[in-house]
Parts: C-alpha cells; sequence; structure tokens
C-alpha cells in the first residue's frame, strides 16, 4: 500500500521526503563537498569538471550551473544542502530564496520588512 | 542531584550570526532583535547555569545524506564550529559534558528513547546562533553544552507527541545524575518560514504566537499537533518547531514566563523566544 503524502497538494511546496531525498543524494552530497575551502576553489576553477565527478543527472548539473534553485529543489535538491552553494557564491540566503519566488530581492525584502508573505490559500 | 532549572526557546537563524560576528547588531535593521534579547542575557548573566542541553537541528553540516539520525545527542568533550561553505563562524568551541551526556543517554535509551551517539561532530549555526544571543561574545562560553541534534530536515521528523515525551525523558535522566548540577534545556529553532520555491518568505504571526501561547499554558495540548498543520501554516522549514517540545517536556507542567519576545523578520524568518522558569 502506497503511503499517504497529504503534504503534496501545500502550494507551490515540495516537501524534501524520502523520494526526494533519493532523487537527489549524489546533488546533495556534492553540495555538501563544497564545505571544503580546497573543493570550493576547485569547483570556482572549473563547475562544469568539478560536477562530472559526481554521478549526478545532466539536468541536475545544468541546474546547477544555472543556480535554478526552484529546478534544483524539483530534483531533489534541499535548502540546506543547496546552501553550500550559495555561500560559496558568496550570497546570502535571502539572495537565494528570492530568486525562487520571481521577485526582485528589493521587492522580497521589502516584503519582508512588511511582515512576510501571508499564509493565504493553504 | 542535578536539576532542569529553565527553559530556553529561540529561533537560531544564520543572518543573526552574521550580524553578530561583522559587528551590526547596532543597524537600523538588526537593533529591534537584539533589543528583544537584552532582558534574556540579564536574566541569563544572573541564571547562568553548569550545563545546557541545547536541542537544534543540523542543516547538512555534521551529517549529509549517508546517515540521518532522528534523534542524535553529543557526548564528546568538545564540539568545533563547522564551517558551512563560508568559513566556521568566528565563536569559541563548544566544551561538552560528557559524564552527564553519558548518564543522559543511557538513561534516555532505557526509557525507550533510541538515541544515536555522537562522539565527534561539527556543530553549525542551529547551535551556536542561540549561544551567542544570550552569552554574546565571550572569549570561551561561560556553560557546557551537551548537543541534541533533531532530524526536521528529512520528512518526517519525529512527532510533536514524541518531542514532548522525549523532554520529559530527559527530565528523570538528568534529575537521576547524582552530581549538584544546575542544568538549562534549550529548544531552538522555527518560528514560521519557508524557504523554498515561490512560497518562501512566508510569515505566520498570528499561528506563531498561538503556539507560543500553547508551549506555555497546554503543551501536552500542542505536542499532538500534526505535522500537516505546521507545514501548511508555518511553512516547510516552521516545522523546526518541534524541537521546542523537547524544552518544554523537560520543565514542570506550570512555567513561569519570564521573557517572552517575537519580531518579523530576522532575513527570511519570524524569530521567536522564551525564557521559562519552573513554577515554584
Amino acid at each position: 500500500m502506497a503511503l499517504e503524502k497529504p503534504y503534496a497538494d501545500i502550494p507551490s511546496t515540495t516537501i524534501f521526503d524520502l523520494d526526494q531525498a533519493r532523487k537527489g543524494y549524489h546533488l546533495n552530497q556534492f553540495c555538501m563537498s563544497l564545505m571544503k575551502a580546497e573543493n570550493r576553489a576547485r569547483f570556482k576553477a572549473d563547475e562544469a569538471a568539478y560536477l562530472e565527478e559526481w554521478p549526478m543527472t545532466p539536468e541536475q548539473r545544468r541546474s546547477v550551473i544555472a543556480r535554478d534553485y526552484n529546478r534544483l529543489i524539483s530534483l531533489g535538491g534541499n535548502i540546506f544542502f543547496l546552501a553550500k552553494i550559495f555561500s560559496t557564491d558568496g550570497k546570502s540566503v535571502q539572495h537565494a530564496v528570492c530568486t525562487m519566488t520571481g521577485m526582485s530581492q528589493e521587492q522580497y525584502a521589502q516584503m519582508m520588512a512588511n511582515g512576510g508573505r501571508p499564509p493565504g490559500a493553504n | 542531584m542535578a536539576r532542569i532549572t529553565a527553559g530556553v526557546a529561540t529561533s537560531h537563524v544564520p543572518a543573526i550570526g552574521a550580524a553578530i560576528d561583522n559587528q551590526k547588531t547596532g543597524s537600523d535593521y538588526w537593533r529591534p532583535l537584539f533589543a528583544g534579547y537584552e532582558a534574556s542575557k540579564r536574566w541569563m548573566a544572573a541564571h547562568t547555569p553548569d550545563v545546557v542541553i541545547l536541542v537544534y537541528n543540523d542543516h547538512a553540516s555534521a551529517f549529509s545524506l549517508d546517515i540521518v539520525p532522528t534523534f542524535a545527542i553529543g557526548c564528546a568533550d568538545h564540539y568545533a564550529p563547522a564551517d558551512e561553505g563560508w568559513g566556521p563562524r568566528p565563536v569559541p568551541t563548544v566544551e561538552g559534558h560528557p559524564e552527564l551526556a553519558a548518564h543522559v543517554t543511557q538513561s534516555v535509551i532505557e526509557q525507550d528513547f533510541d538515541l544515536t551517539i555522537v562522539n565527534r561532530m561539527d556543530v553549525d549555526h542551529g547551535l551556536t546562533v542561540p549561544l551567542s544571543l544570550l552569552f554574546g561574545q565571550p572569549k570561551a562560553w561561560p556553560v557546557k553544552v551537551i548537543p541534541l541534534a533533531v532530524n526536521v530536515l528529512l520528512y518526517p521528523p519525529p512527532s510533536g507527541r514524541r518531542c514532548f515525551e522525549l523532554g520529559k525523558a530527559i527530565r528523570r535522566a538528568v534529575e537521576s545524575f547524582d552530581e549538584d548540577l544546575n542544568v538549562q534545556i534549550w529548544g531552538t529553532g522555527g518560528m514560521s518560514h519557508q524557504l523554498q520555491g515561490p512560497r518562501a518568505g512566508l510569515i505566520n504571526s498570528p499561528w506563531d504566537n498561538a503556539f507560543l501561547d500553547r508551549l506555555i499554558a497546554d503543551p501536552d495540548g500542542l505536542s499532538r499537533v500534526p505535522h500537516l498543520e505546521y507545514l501548511r501554516e508555518a511553512g516547510s522549514e516552521g516545522i523546526e518547531l518541534v524541537m521546542w517540545l523537547i524544552m518544554r517536556g523537560a520543565l514542570h507542567e506550570r512555567v513561569a514566563v519570564r521573557h517572552r519576545f517575537y519580531h518579523v523578520p530576522a532575513s527570511n524568518t519570524a524569530v521567536g523566544h522564551l525564557v521559562l522558569e519552573n513554577a515554584p
């Protein structure tokens, strides 16, 4: 019998469950490798070559290079693993997160200063 | 006899650590947040415990997807700040309390909670930001720390009920330790926030404040709230709040609120903070 996933209909949200973790295992483990300064340097020097060392799908590799975080989440990435990529880029959490919302950083920061996004239709 | 005298709840947003480390706490953006911790820092200076059992979640720092323990207790004598991708935070090494940790571990496992034992790990912002918020920037932390890492990244995390019951088991464990130690338990993470997808930036202040009310006055009822409600109402990362129930379970049924603070935003997150003492 299939497990229930009552969280599947939460709008615009991917819950990082075991199915997602299975899809994203190598992607997330690549992210972990960026916790070492020497790996960050090698990644920055040649991203494509570094990514070839990890048994990820071509789409996962392309999405890393494009810093397409929504796509990476759908391909099994988890935001706290992906954080190693934008930390390597010297970008803040807020910078990376707002790229997933279709808002500019200014618009997003203003929304947060105004109390954040209301839960709305959920 | 050792005893748990107080509980602290606080969010552990990484940007708060960066603001402290980069001397930005006085900026227009950050001043209101840090002002909310001033009274707690004074309280803490007068009530500094010997040991803090610090409940937090590791953010893919010590634990990759190779091994994902649901509950992991640190039994080491020290823990280094983790390099999360921009170098380790410039904060002191965290000193452990291996004797109390071993005692709590054995006692809690014998009470049917199957903890994972960790003898070496680095600790990330989830553990060090709360220490910075309550103790500032000392040369050495004034307390020993027993880290208790909870998986809230990979769904499903432990239920609120399980967390609450674990807190009770920890209290029984501490109270059976012979040495006369003043122990606090801290629950960290939350409050409402979502860091992914087009719904990122979600904040739910009414829900957060109701959570604070119930954590104080009706923790047993609150512990029965299902994960789905956290995810819908407090965002995908708001599920971290189940960790606060471990802290609350370790306190008495009735508590006195020494401090309560709520602030939006810290980066992407609603910040909540409580200082609770066991009611006499």
